[in-house]
């Protein structure tokens, strides 16, 4: 066509242009990237596209909020399959050559899926309008300009070919068969009746409108939540892929040498790894991580994605695409307030949602880490961390008592090839009056299984899980190296512990440990092998409460379940929100020291979901959900209707004792 | 054997309790003297507390000066320099002056100095024989002091319970001529009195408070609502206000709100003497206290060991019941 | 300003149960957990936060032994520019007046313009810094909740008093002044910042060093000394309520009504 020819130059230019803008802006945005810390992420790539295939390309998150889900899918397939249409359009600009030919199997699938596209981004405005779910919060002005755009975009193609097809239909030249009830074919029919001279402007305008709305999006994308069309190949691709895991101080800086790093965690934006600065990027605003966000939930001043937005926001003032640089506020105790950043349980719930993989607990532990570092620390926490210190345990009682709770009953592993079977006990089921029961329960079972075992007493120390999640590395690294001589010398082959935060510690913070298991996975692999025996329960309406560190952290969802359902009699029913949706009943360690401002205790939540389930009892497989629980029983009001026991305890109770 | 002095704190006109507990205290010294009150001030209100004392004391020395009307503890220390014979016994109570003045009294008199004593023994020659506190209240020790060149002895208010005055009709001598120009290095300017809150604990009859005992700032709900229940306040002691969970003007205690209700009940309370000394009138003192060792059941009428936070939803459930029948079915946590 | 801060290393009382030792004249001390005393640690942070404003150096320093270092570098871990250990032989059984004698030699081989100490420590005393002021002729202010640097050297200072009330006092440097609990928030020492002071050299000075003279110190010229330790018998003390919680309650319940507890 003579007169797309006679425009080549001007589109070019346009292209060139766009082209050049978009690249300006994203290298702006890289500056502070490159300023950032480092992260290695580049290890595994065969994992790392794995991940990609499931979580980009086959959205495998999305589906868990059904109706966004599926818009969004559709939405994605659309981009996906009109990629290329996209820069063929752009192509024709330029060149007649790229006029294509019309027909073909492609073009229907394309033509259909920009009709679903244009189709989507309606129902998604309506809905953002009219049927906004909470969690999309107030920033709907700019997400629907968005979605409009992404709309004229569709429009404006199908008026691109739809002028072109009526053009050519009232001059009696082939033109293509569009898709019956797609965009062009319905744009055809409309200008069927259309003066000639209105078509070829029709055509013109159109092909600028898409090419002004492609290039605007393109460079305006990098400005707000649609960066991540382009961020999210690279946030899911670099995601971490070693669950319970928290990142070292430094990547690249051994223990050894952080004595030398003049200031640990973040305190300024650049303190955070390359990887965190393109988390910020990435987020979508699609809310489902506060949503799910037990903190929120209860009114602490926390909130995952506020979090993540108002940081990419301080990064778009502190790191800007056009005007010199604005001093930003500090973080922790500015942009952040403190409460916000020791609100977190690190319960995993956001991570488990976010269809970016953006992370969340490693910035949390960061921060904490700085603000140690300056010596703020909550007040509530200063004295169980001295105590941790001194006494290796949070709530100051002598180290030489720590055994007490097994009254005598239990080896003490002295290294003397006492047993091959380590039980680590940590310091609450040690310690507290009525945790020691899940101690004893455990070790009953243990026994009757017939495995020798022992305990590491007086030697044992706090495990110093949530020490380092707290952003005391160095009082936690002491801890750890203290048990791991300690777990050396008793010559345990193999550690079993029924405190889901002491698992994850050995299995994930601790190096070179013997395997670990938990004690549910233990008296699971007895059940399946008819090891142990368990008598009827006979009434009650069971539900597992799954704790965060053992289901959402380390994927034991089925072996406690198992159990329960081994257990003639026993009547279980699932909390609307279970296995990696489980809420969290408080938060373990040094949460139970650290006072919240909330509206509402996570624990009574919790136990409230629970009797609207039906339940009378809660089973738990976590010292510290327990007390959470136990204690939110109380506050709710629910003494008498309902009560709490560990899956140890139970099992305990039911076994079918040896004679 | 010296010559024994009782410093009398007072306030707008009004001797303190300790004026009377003070010369107990010196007849324990030596049963063979009256011990002497000296007191500093200006104006009518040492007047007035001179006359007051009249009936206890048979000797008061009265120091008026103006810069002492207020007791600036650097200006008391030099009146008394130049007032008290040399190897003087001088009795203070251990309160917020006494630990003011008391220790470079001691020095500058060169005597010793025995702080916060409450018992004395004996005296065997040089050696005074006392018995002090240690560690909060949780131990007692003996002590031995060498009088021979005086002492400055606190004492703690409420040690030594006052008997039925025997002197009468003292005399006041005035010694103010005798204390030449007063001025220190340290100047008082004023008092910023505490922010009453909304309950004045003071006027209350029945106090329901809480120590550390109480855990968290959470727990506080409970004593409210057994307060509620039996028609009381809640009151506090110091590690409660240093947490912030509550306001200093729930504090009970030496450095809080003087209280006088009819019945107390101390929840997780330890029972240090600085708490106690906040309590006045010889109230009903029940203890609630986890630690059976716990001081406070030292000075408690009636002691419960156990777990406040489940004691006193118990009591509060009871109280609202108001008809308990012993075995009745209750739920149990 | 130069400020000095006088610091004890005390049996911590909120994490231990003091008991007697066999022989009655110590304390038992096996099991005991030991820290910088509380009222001293506010001092220090009350120092760091004045020298934040004003510019200069804490020093802080203790009357001890070798096991008293440790505290000395958990204050300089906080922010002390400099620890200083003075230890002696000739120093055991000191009394207070002993104590402040050996801390007034100290003041006197330095420059300082504030000297603080916490208000009390172990044994309640509460004389080490009156005594330490009166021997350097310096003024005093115990009980110390606020202080403000003023012109002129001089310092607006508020005390602690009864009924919650602040009696508010200029005072002139060099002074010293014993603080109060609660009269800031103590900033968290990490062990990260105690390993980062690990290896900085702390001084200690002797009798020799400081020119202490020998009548004032030691169990000899001690005029105050301890004879034993004991529990006082319990006397009259509670009427234990003994019984089920039930019973206790409903005793309690009589009781109250009896003495017009109940409204």
């Amino acid at each position: 066509m003579f007169w797309l020819v006679r425009g080549s130059d001007l589109f070019l230019f346009l292209h060139l242009l766009g082209l050049f803008c978009f690249a300006y802006i994203v290298a702006r945005r890289l500056a502070p990237l490159l300023r950032a810390q480092r992260d290695f992420r580049f290890d595994r790539p065969l994992a790392r596209l794995g991940r990609l295939l499931q979580f980009w390309l086959a959205q495998w998150r999305h589906p868990r909020y059904r109706f966004a889900g599926a818009l969004h899918i559709l939405i994605f397939a659309g981009f996906l399959l009109l990629a290329s249409r996209a820069f063929a359009v752009l192509a024709m600009g330029i060149s007649d050559r790229f006029a294509g030919h019309p027909g073909g199997l492609y073009d229907a699938v394309r033509d259909y899926a920009s009709t679903v596209v244009f189709l989507c981004m309606g129902i998604a405005i309506v809905r953002r309008l009219a049927f906004a779910p909470a969690r999309y919060g107030r920033r709907s002005a700019d997400a629907i300009f968005l979605l409009a755009l992404i709309g004229i975009l569709m429009a404006a193609d199908g008026i691109f070919e739809g002028s072109h097809a009526a053009f050519h239909a009232r001059q009696g030249t082939t033109a293509e068969l569009f898709p019956p009830l797609s965009l062009p074919w319905a744009f055809e029919l409309a200008f069927s009746s259309a003066p000639l001279a209105a078509l070829v402007n029709l055509h013109l305008g159109a092909y600028l409108t898409h090419e002004v709305t492609f290039f605007f999006l393109l460079c305006y994308r990098p400005f707000g939540i649609q960066f991540h069309v382009e961020t999210s190949l690279f946030s899911i691709y670099f995601a971490k892929l070693d669950r319970g895991t928290v990142k070292p101080v430094r990547w690249g800086v051994a223990d050894e040498q952080l004595d030398a790093v003049p200031s640990f965690g973040v305190k300024k934006i650049e303190d955070f790894t390359w990887k965190h600065l393109l988390d910020f990027y990435s987020c979508a605003d699609c809310g489902r991580c506060a949503d799910q966000c037990p903190a929120n939930a209860v009114g602490r001043p926390l909130s995952p994605r506020a979090l993540t937005i108002k940081t990419r926001d301080y990064l778009f003032r502190h790191y800007p695409v056009f005007s010199p640089s604005s001093d930003g506020v500090p973080l922790a105790g500015g942009l952040y307030s403190e409460d916000e950043i020791w609100s977190c349980t690190t319960c995993g719930a956001c991570e488990a949602e976010c269809p970016l993989l953006v992370e969340y607990i490693d910035k949390i532990v960061d921060l904490r880490r700085g603000l140690v570092d300056d010596g703020k620390a909550p007040k509530p926490l200063h004295k169980p961390l001295k105590s941790l210190e001194s006494r290796g345990n949070p709530f100051g009682k002598m180290e030489k008592k720590r055994a007490d709770w097994a009254q005598g009953a239990v080896k003490i592993l002295n290294g003397g090839g006492g047993a091959d079977t380590l039980y680590f006990v940590d310091s609450i089921t040690s310690y507290d009056d009525r945790i020691q029961s899940i101690g004893r329960a455990t070790a009953r079972i243990l026994d009757s299984l017939g495995e020798e075992f022992g305990i590491l007493g007086a030697k044992e120390r706090d495990s110093g899980h949530d020490v380092r999640r707290f952003g005391e590395e160095m009082l936690f690294q002491a801890l750890r190296g203290h048990n791991t001589e300690a777990i050396r010398s008793s010559g345990a082959r193999r550690i079993v512990t029924a405190d889901p935060h002491a698992y994850n510690a050995l299995k994930h913070d601790y190096r070179d440990m013997p395997p670990v298991e938990h004690v549910s996975e233990v008296v699971a692999r007895a059940v399946r092998t008819s090891k142990i025996r368990l008598n009827a329960v006979e009434n009650g309406v069971y539900s597992y409460h799954d704790p965060c560190y053992l289901g959402r952290h380390n994927g034991i969802y089925d072996d406690p379940r198992d159990v329960l359902d081994s257990i003639p009699g026993l009547r279980r029913v699932e909390m609307k929100r279970c296995r990696d949706r489980s809420f969290c009943c408080g938060g373990g360690g040094l949460a139970l020291f650290y006072e919240a401002k909330e509206e509402q205790r996570m624990g009574v939540r919790r136990v409230r979901m629970a009797a609207d389930a039906g339940s009378s009892v809660i089973v738990t497989a976590c010292p510290f959900c327990m007390v959470n629980i136990e204690d939110a029983i109380k506050v709710a009001g629910l003494e008498g209707q309902m009560t709490a026991i560990d899956l140890a305890e139970l099992v305990d109770r039911q076994m079918v004792k040896a004679s | 054997m010296a010559r024994i002095f009782a410093y009398i704190v007072h306030k707008s006109g009004v001797a303190d309790d300790t004026a009377a507990e003070l010369p107990v205290a010196a007849r324990k010294i030596d049963p063979a003297q009256h011990c002497t009150a000296i007191v500093t001030g200006w104006g009518g209100d040492l007047d007035q507390v001179c006359e007051s004392l009249r009936s206890s004391y048979s000797e008061i020395w009265r120091i008026a000066q103006e810069p002492l009307a207020y007791p600036n503890a650097e200006l008391v220390r030099k009146a008394l320099l130049n007032v008290l014979p040399a190897g003087s016994i001088v009795l203070v109570p251990h309160a917020h002056f006494g630990v003011d003045l008391s220790p470079g009294l001691s020095i500058k008199m060169d005597a010793a100095y025995l702080p916060d004593v409450v018992d004395i023994e004996s005296v065997e020659g040089d050696w005074l024989r006392a018995v002090r506190q240690e560690f909060g209240g949780q131990v007692s020790v003996h002590m031995r002091c060498n009088i021979s060149s005086g002492a400055v002895l606190n004492i703690r208010p409420g040690a030594f319970r006052p008997s039925e005055s025997s002197a009468a009709a003292g005399q006041v001598l005035d010694k103010s001529a005798d204390v030449g120009a007063l001025t220190a290095r340290r100047r008082y300017l004023e008092t910023v009195a505490a922010e009453m809150g909304d309950v004045d604990i003071a006027k209350e009859p029945v106090l329901i408070s809480i120590g550390r005992g109480i855990g968290e700032q959470e727990n506080i709900a409970i004593a409210e609502d057994l307060a509620e229940a039996m028609g009381a306040a809640v009151s506090c002691s110091r590690p409660v206000v240093d947490a912030k969970w509550m306001d200093k003007s729930r504090q009970v205690g030496s450095s809080g709100q003087t209280v006088r209700p009819k019945v107390y009940l101390a929840c997780g309370i330890s029972g240090s003497f600085q708490h106690l000394a906040g309590i006045k009138g010889n109230p009903f003192i029940v203890a609630i206290n986890k630690n059976p060792k716990a001081p406070i059941f030292r000075v408690a009428e009636v002691g419960i060991v156990d777990d406040i936070l489940e004691f006193l939803p118990a009591l509060a459930a009871c109280v609202r019941e108001e008809s308990c029948v012993p075995g009745k079915e209750r739920q149990r946590s | 300003m130069e400020i000095l801060v006088c610091i004890k290393r005390v049996p911590d009382t909120s994490e231990n149960e003091i008991q007697i030792d066999g022989s009655g004249t110590d304390i038992a001390r096996d099991d005991l957990v030991y820290s910088v005393n509380e009222p001293d640690n506010y001092a220090v942070e009350e120092a760091l936060q004045i020298v934040a404003r004003t510019g200069g150096n804490v020093t802080v320093v203790t009357v001890g032994g070798e096991e008293d270092e440790e505290i000395l570098r958990r204050e300089m871990a906080m922010g002390a520019t400099r620890g200083v250990m003075i230890s002696d032989d000739s120093f055991q059984g000191s009394d207070g007046r002993g104590i402040a004698a050996i801390l007034k030699a100290f003041v006197q081989t330095g420059h300082y313009d504030l000297i603080l100490t916490g208000v009390q420590a172990d044994d309640g005393s509460a004389q080490v810094g009156g005594m330490l002021a009166a021997l350097l002729d310096y003024p005093f202010a115990s009980l110390v909740t606020s202080i403000e640097v003023l012109e002129g050297r001089k310092l607006k200072i508020g005390r602690e008093i009864e009924g919650g009330s602040r009696e508010i006092n200029a005072i002139d440097l060099p002074c010293v002044l014993s603080i109060q609990t609660g009269i800031n928030e103590p900033r968290y020492v990490g062990m990260r910042g105690i390993r980062q002071v690990a290896s900085v050299p702390i001084p200690t000075l002797g009798a020799a060093d400081l020119g202490v003279e020998p009548e004032l110190v030691g169990a000899i010229a001690a005029k105050v000394k301890r004879t034993g330790y004991f529990v006082p018998p319990a006397g009259k003390g509670a009427e234990i309520l003994a019984g089920s919680r039930e019973e206790v309650v409903n005793k309690l319940m009589d009781l109250l009504k009896a003495k017009g507890g109940l409204n």
